[in-house]
């Protein structure tokens, strides 16, 4: 059966109460960002979610009768010639400012990639490698022109391996650390092998012009956990491909947590390869005047029986805060007994910051369990406020407990009670500059 | 000793329509350690009073006073006045996503007292008003009202006055959705707060079971934004015969009067 609900966010409050303002569903208009730049382009159709080696040297053509809108029809290359140049009014580039990418779409990424260390239980194998290295492009194909510019760029690779039926005890620990301002390209490997039950926590800090191609391969019956920590200092940039390829009966958890970063764009993936896979995406964010963060993620049930659950959380607060997310969701005709629902959510604090959220539910199948996706922009309930408030709780603390207990359902997710207590810290800190 | 004074209220809301006046000049005075009862039919405006006393925004105060010991209280935003010991148990209870109870709780007892509570007597202290209401230990962990079932609802709110010792407790209906034992309990825990003395009651209710429990010294009948009768316990129980058909007619022929 279908089952296909667009439900409206708790968050919300009754729309007959005049004395909430605000709450309003984003829609998808043209953002004015890139505006004024001539022409648009539409992506030569592709087919095929993902290709082996031998796909390495060419763009996949074909696709016929796939509509440019759909998802199936992304193009997708390792190579930088095969992506036009950059006009900003392209669908998947439509919310990004081009100009504060600092060259990521249109210099040679020759800086200095950021150092990376490797903290992790005996056991887990950590190596540098070269760009030959057979391991390379098994899990992804760039599906823009700045991930396949990281491609073409990128001087060597760290691949972190779980050895089959390995547990880690503890996370491993990937620490992405800039030092520069030139534009870079920056590649790593995650490989979970089968039946192995990890944690990776990859963070980014430092400053960095960089960008970077994060694969993620989840062998059969593994349990990977990857939290994708962004926490920059102001004036970096960051574009960050992150795909996972997921085998039979694997079980997948991607968090993407962005708090700092000038401009910081992650675009998660899960491709399901067989039957039975799971796969949760959590995300939160908290943009500050100024910041650019978007997120762009794609959920390919491509085949049978396989089950995701996508939740997105951000707040924004400041003049010309801005967030963007965007979720394609697509369950082919093959996928059938797919269970899958998408939602976001985004809490506006101030007037003058800006949430863009769009889902793309794509259903090529009436043979599933269900599928449904959400999307609320609001500003805090005064209702929720009214109620703390009339048991004495000053207005600002009570909307530090909404914002803190909002954005805490996700990081109730990470489960590593170390980084847990840091989060909450991190969005104590964002929230604090808000009182001023 | 302490007096609620409400002086000749008038409340307006704002509707598609344009604005409505909703009470038309109410006067209550109540002393700490008096239990009064509101009664009247749906839509009179018993609501209105209990949140304009509370300070919920979308009511507009257009004449009329409310004081507490000679202090303004309508010029107290909303926290101040639970800080000043104005409770209100409200007849929907808003859920508060992300936000526990256990949380919740110990905050809102450190504003009204401006002061952390002890963690060990607190923590011991919320136990005990959680067991004498009913309410599963693991409600503790809970969000905020979240998913609770409209009794349970009703059953934390009395836990807070319970809780957080208000000067002047107003009871929004908090009967309405209880079956009896749930009533029992929840009229149990009004009595309690109240023993010391130290409290006033604003009993606001539709119908006389929960008098059965919480007696009341005095009885006002509201209809149509106005108290029409006032009286002791004994005018409920008239109500409870004759209803209030005998007071919408009765405020129809006053207001036709005064239109004439
Ligand atoms: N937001 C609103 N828009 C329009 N009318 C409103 C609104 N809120 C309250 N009212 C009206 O104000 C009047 C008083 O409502 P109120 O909720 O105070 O009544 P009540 O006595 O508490 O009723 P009940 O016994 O049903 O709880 C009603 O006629 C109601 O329809
Ligand atoms: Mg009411």
């Amino acid at each position: 059966m279908t089952d296909i609900t667009t439900e409206k966010a708790r968050i919300g409050a009754p729309s007959a109460q005049p004395f909430i303002d605000g709450f309003t569903e984003e829609g998808e208009s043209l953002s004015p960002i890139n505006a004024g730049t001539a022409g648009s382009t539409a992506a030569a159709p592709s087919a095929g979610p993902l290709a082996g080696d031998s796909a390495k040297s060419h763009s996949h053509g074909g696709g016929v009768g796939i509509p440019d809108s759909s998802r199936a029809g992304r193009l997708t290359s390792y190579q930088l010639a095969d992506f036009k140049p950059l006009t900003g009014l392209e669908e998947d580039w439509r919310f990004t400012p081009l100009k504060r990418l600092r060259g990521l779409h249109s210099e040679v990424l020759s800086g200095a990639a950021p150092a990376v260390a490797v903290t992790a239980p005996a056991g887990v194998v950590v190596e540098t490698v070269g760009r030959d290295d057979k391991r390379i492009g098994q899990a992804g194909i760039p599906e823009d022109r700045v991930s396949a510019n990281a491609w073409e760029n990128f001087a060597e690779a760290t691949v972190v391996t779980v050895p089959a039926e390995f547990e880690a005890e503890g996370e491993i620990s990937v620490v992405v650390t800039g030092a520069g301002e030139e534009a870079s390209a920056q590649h790593i490997v995650i490989v979970a092998e089968r039946f192995s039950k990890s944690v990776v926590v990859l963070e980014h800090q430092g400053t960095a012009i960089v960008s970077e191609n994060v694969e993620i391969i989840v062998e059969d019956g593994a349990q990977l956990t990857v939290i994708s920590l962004q926490e920059w200092n102001d004036n970096a940039v960051h574009a960050s491909s992150q795909q996972a390829k997921l085998g039979r009966d694997a079980k997948f958890k991607h968090i993407v947590v962005s708090l700092g970063g000038d401009l910081v764009r992650v675009t998660p993936s899960a491709r399901f390869t067989a039957p039975g896979g799971e796969a949760e995406m959590f995300g939160l964010y908290f943009a500050d005047a100024g910041q650019h963060l978007e997120q762009r993620l794609f959920v390919d049930h491509a085949v049978a029986n396989c089950k995701s659950n996508v939740l997105y959380k951000g707040a924004l607060q400041g003049r010309n805060a801005h967030a963007v997310w965007v979720g394609d969701v697509l369950i082919r005709k093959e996928a059938e007994g797919t269970d899958s629902y998408e939602a976001n959510r985004n809490l506006l604090l101030t007037d003058g910051a800006r949430a863009d959220s769009v889902p793309n539910l794509e259903i090529e199948t009436g043979l599933i369990e269900g599928a449904g996706h959400a999307s609320a922009t609001g500003r805090l309930d005064d209702e929720h406020l009214f109620y703390l408030m009339a048991r004495g709780i000053p207005e600002d603390v009570a909307r530090r407990l909404v914002v803190r207990g909002f954005l805490n359902e996700i990081i109730q997710q990470i489960k590593v009670p170390a980084l847990e207590e840091r989060l909450t810290a991190a969005v104590e800190r964002e929230l604090a500059v808000s009182d001023n | 000793m302490s007096t609620l004074e409400i002086k000749d209220l008038h409340v307006s809301i704002e509707t598609e329509q344009g604005t409505k006046e909703i009470l038309k000049g109410v006067s209550l005075t109540i002393k700490t350690g008096e239990t009064h009862a509101i009664m009247g039919p749906n839509g009179s405006g018993k609501s209105t009073l209990a949140s304009t006393i509370a300070g919920h925004p979308r009511y507009t105060v257009t004449s009329g006073s409310i004081t507490l010991d000679g202090e303004d209280v309508l010029a107290m935003s909303v926290d101040e006045r639970a800080r000043a010991g104005v409770f209100l148990a409200m007849q929907y209870p808003v859920e508060v996503p992300g936000v526990t109870m256990t949380n919740f709780l110990r905050t809102a007892k450190t504003a009204i007292d401006g002061e952390a509570p002890a963690l060990r007597t607190w923590t011991k202290d919320v136990k005990a008003a959680m067991a004498q209401l009913r309410i599963d230990a693991d409600f503790a962990q809970r969000n905020v009202n979240e998913g609770f079932s409209g009794g349970e609802k009703k059953r934390v709110e009395i836990l807070q006055l319970e809780l957080f010792k208000p000067k002047f407790a107003v009871l929004d209906e908090t009967d309405s959705g209880l079956d009896v034992d749930a009533l029992k309990v929840v009229s149990e825990g009004v009595n309690r707060a109240h023993e010391g003395g130290n409290m006033g009651t604003l009993l606001i209710t539709h119908y006389t079971r929960i008098l059965r429990y919480i007696k009341p010294d005095f009885v006002h009948v509201f209809v149509d934004g106005q108290v029409v009768e006032e009286g002791g316990p004994e005018l409920a129980d008239r109500l409870e015969e004759e209803g209030y058909d005998r007071y919408a007619t009765g405020a129809a022929t006053i207001a036709a009067a005064a239109q004439a």
